[in-house]
């Protein structure tokens, strides 16, 4: 443990605007949520009955959890942050500790702090005390955000709980990770699959499994807290337990192995063979990302298709309600605008898969193999665009499955096979909208390798302006920035294909930039 | 074409640090030239140009006869690189990587490469974030070598590799010199370059400060000199010799080489029993060109 205090501070300084920026997101997002639901819900007997429907609709309650009081505005106005909210947080806390112990003993940075002073475990405390941090100063800043907005002191108090218990797990779990494989990758891929593992638990135990389901994951122990429905901080007391025993185990297994080594040994390969040109290579590099996003896309398309039946109970017992869906034209047509959002927003998922692509192309240069392949006869412009190809190719298949799964659940629900065919094909017109951002996003990285990664605070814009940018009434061609703004409103609205083409031009111009600033530029390591 | 590559006064900038300042190399179609250099002199930045990865400011540079900016993937099939430090796809194993920078060059001689594999004791199938800095300088080494290119830039080949392999390493370009290739090869380890290299390049602060063959660079410094004589030693004056040691019938000193066959002229006149003369070590040139810069 000697130096870890040291190391600590060393880590914190690197994560000076990591951390910060997660609060930010955090707080805006919180803030904005709950200064929304105040207005939503006006009426008691209105907000019972969207709460009622909620707890009816399986889908709902597995992808967000039972509303626990139908009359606390806070329960149904935070319904979807909580369980969400909660795995976010332990996503923050498992990538945090990761990249502060097992990314850092894999570049060998490890081992030059371990040659001083500094004690076996101290890159391990370092790591999980950063962690902490990060989700203790996330969710108590988002709680008070949300009390800061109007709801109730206790029950923000007690998500903010909920979500650093959950958090706190994970942190754990990522330290546990990071025993594990000797690549920050793969710890990172163990510790998702946990968080994962354990939404999916809390779902089914909501929903179709036994009810001790829930009690098996530490995402269900968050949302037992019933934040705004009784506030009970009790079943915290399991959380900080299982990150005790957990992160007791990392130590036992750190204190066992060799620094650098893992528990799982790598498996040896194929002495010959492997990617045979760039467009291979990158999609060698990137095809078990994409694997997991789209199994991830096609479970999300299917709980968004199944709600999608369920949504005009919402709005029952509520004239307003009821006059809003004769003007849109009939239930069905509210349906349609219900899928058109969802489509539009996991599109703008999907264009994070593709910036994550972008910003691993500047992280091959960064890391000098860029030069290895640079300095065969591979062009340095066609080998960006191999990473671009997959980033293409690959948000879009996101989408299309995602169409797919959504419609493939809608044609059981209504037992009308069109709708598979109607929704998948709705899911096509975001592809411009998110290959925008990929194209975006290669310009910035062939500008210069480090702004790859202001790619993230474009993405970050759109949502904003695609959430808030209406509530909060922004000037049009400020929303209009956003080039989802453009996507025709399928299913249910007009095939408007003028805005797609100018879309697609737009792609083709920003790659076409890129490719002529590439051309120019210094390729460097570091 | 005699020169593979030819640079004058090559300017790179790096904001307001200039990293290369007016650097001159010549490297002749067949030799092995030594690049020679302190920590940030600007080798590897040099070899970047070459590679076209880096722009140069100004100055002209000629690689295989074109422009290494404007022809980069033309020139490429005809060179193999080395990096000083080399990363390799971590979820990839070595024997993949071979391959794969084989099949970019342009294809691979499989017979050659496992020659080459079990010469270095390399075991392809390990995954590449599993290899040591070694290993991981073995596969790009294996790669470079399997390869039928005409130029070799190496660029500190052997930084991570144990003496056995060290060994293995120079016969290995002393292969491929007999086979005609030129190399390039930046090195810290002086003993390399002088057993490898026909001519030497010696750089700091990114500008060229010597360059020759190896027995052209000693011409220009000082050779030792040990000798005993059967007589009292004559007056030395004028010979401009430096750490001048007399002790009874005994001299030792540093002598100019040109200078060589006057102090022995000059020593004969009394009569030599014993003559113990060292030329200079390149270690010696090199502190020389340091110690000025210093």
């Amino acid at each position: 443990m000697n130096g870890w205090v040291l190391l600590l501070r060393m880590a914190l300084r690197r994560d000076r605007v990591l951390i910060p920026a997660w609060v930010a997101v955090f707080v805006v997002v919180s803030f904005g949520s709950a200064a929304a639901t105040a207005t939503l819900y006006a009426d008691p007997v209105q907000l019972a009955a969207a709460g009622h429907a909620v707890n009816a609709t399986p889908a709902l309650v597995a992808l967000y959890g039972p509303v626990y009081d139908v009359t606390s505005l806070g329960a149904i106005g935070m319904m979807k942050m909580n369980a969400m909210g909660a795995a976010l947080v332990g996503l923050l806390g498992l990538l945090l500790v990761i990249r502060h112990t097992r990314a850092d003993e894999e570049v060998g940075r490890t081992e030059l702090a371990a040659a001083g002073a500094v004690g076996r475990h101290a890159a391990l405390a370092a790591g999980v005390g950063t962690a902490a941090i990060g989700v203790l100063a996330v969710s108590g800043l988002s709680a008070v955000a949300l009390a800061a907005a109007g709801l109730p002191l206790a029950g923000s108090l007690t998500l903010g709980a909920a979500w650093a218990a959950c958090g706190l797990v994970f942190v754990a779990v990522g330290a546990f990770a990071a025993q594990l494989a000797t690549a920050a990758r793969a710890s990172r891929g163990i510790a998702v699959t946990a968080l994962l593992a354990a939404y999916v638990l809390r779902a089914t135990g909501d929903t179709s499994g036994p009810s001790w389901l829930t009690w098996a994951s530490p995402v269900g122990w968050s949302q037992q807290m019933r934040a705004y429905a009784g506030d009970r901080w009790w079943p915290a007391a399991f959380a900080l337990l299982a990150a005790a025993v957990v992160t007791g185990a990392a130590v036992l297994v750190e204190q066992r192995r060799d620094l650098g080594a893992g528990l799982l040994a790598d498996r040896p390969g194929p002495a010959h063979g492997g990617p045979t040109g760039p467009l291979s290579l990158a999609w060698r590099l990137h095809r078990m990302a994409l694997a997991g996003w789209a199994v991830g896309f096609v479970v999300l398309g299917f709980l968004l298709g199944s709600i999608a039946s369920s949504v005009p109970q919402f709005l029952k017992g509520s004239s307003a309600a009821a006059e809003m869906i004769r003007a849109l034209g009939g239930t069905d047509r509210l349906i349609d605008a219900f899928l058109a959002t969802e489509l539009d927003f996991t599109a703008v998922i999907a264009a994070a898969f593709a910036i994550s692509l972008i910003v691993r192309l500047a992280g091959e240069e960064a890391h000098g193999r860029a030069e290895e392949v640079l300095a065969t006869p591979t062009g340095r412009v066609p080998w960006a665009l191999a990473h671009l190809g997959v980033a293409l190719l690959g948000s879009a298949l996101l989408i299309v499955m995602l169409g797919a799964a959504a419609g493939l659940a809608r044609a059981l629900a209504t037992d009308d096979p069109g709708q598979l065919v109607s929704v998948a094909g709705a899911s096509l017109v975001r592809i411009p909208a998110a290959w925008t951002m990929a194209a975006l996003a290669l310009l910035l990285y062939a500008a210069s390798a480090r702004a790859a990664t202001w790619a993230w605070a474009a993405l970050v814009g759109v949502v904003v302006l695609g959430e808030f940018g209406p509530l909060m009434r922004l000037p049009d061609w400020m929303q209009e920035l956003s080039p989802y703004r453009h996507v025709p409103p399928l299913p249910g609205g007009d095939l408007e294909v003028a805005p797609l083409a100018v879309l697609l031009v737009l792609v083709a111009a920003l790659v076409a930039l890129g490719a002529a600033l590439y051309r120019r530029r210094d390729i460097t390591p570091g | 074409m005699t020169n593979a590559i030819e640079i004058d006064g090559l300017v790179k900038q790096f904001g307001a640090f200039r990293a290369l300042d007016e650097l001159d190399l010549t490297v002749r179609t067949g030799e092995v030239h030594g690049f020679l250099g302190p920590n940030g002199s600007g080798k590897s930045t040099t070899i970047r140009v070459l590679l076209g990865l880096l722009r140069a400011n100004s100055g002209r540079v000629r690689l295989l006869g074109g422009d290494p900016w404007r022809d980069a993937t033309e020139l490429h099939r005809r060179l193999a690189y080395v990096p000083g430090d080399v990363n390799l796809w971590p979820q990839l194993t070595g024997g993949e990587v071979i391959d794969l920078l084989g099949r970019l060059r342009g294809g691979v001689d499989p017979s050659r490469r496992d020659k080459l594999i079990h010469k270095f004791e390399l075991d392809p199938t390990k995954r590449a974030r599993a290899y040591s800095k070694g290993n991981r300088q073995k596969v790009a080494l294996v790669a470079a070598l399997a390869s039928d290119a005409e130029l070799l830039i190496l660029d500190e080949p052997t930084s991570g590799l144990d003496p056995l392999m060290e060994e293995l390493f120079r016969e290995c370009v002393q292969e491929e010199r007999s086979r005609g290739r030129t190399v390039l090869l930046s090195s810290h380890i002086l003993s390399e370059v002088e057993a490898l290299c026909d001519r030497v390049s010696i750089i700091g602060k990114g500008r060229t400060v010597e360059t020759g063959s190896l027995a052209e660079l000693r011409h220009l410094t000082e050779t030792s000199v040990d000798a005993t004589l059967t007589g009292p030693v004559p007056d030395l004056a004028g010979l401009d010799l430096r750490d001048l040691d007399v002790e009874g019938f005994r001299v030792r000193c540093l002598v100019p080489t040109p200078a060589l066959g006057a102090l022995l002229a000059r020593l004969g006149t009394v009569g030599i029993a014993s003559l113990v003369s060292q030329p200079p070590t390149l270690e010696q040139l090199f502190l020389r060109h340091y110690g000025d810069q210093k």
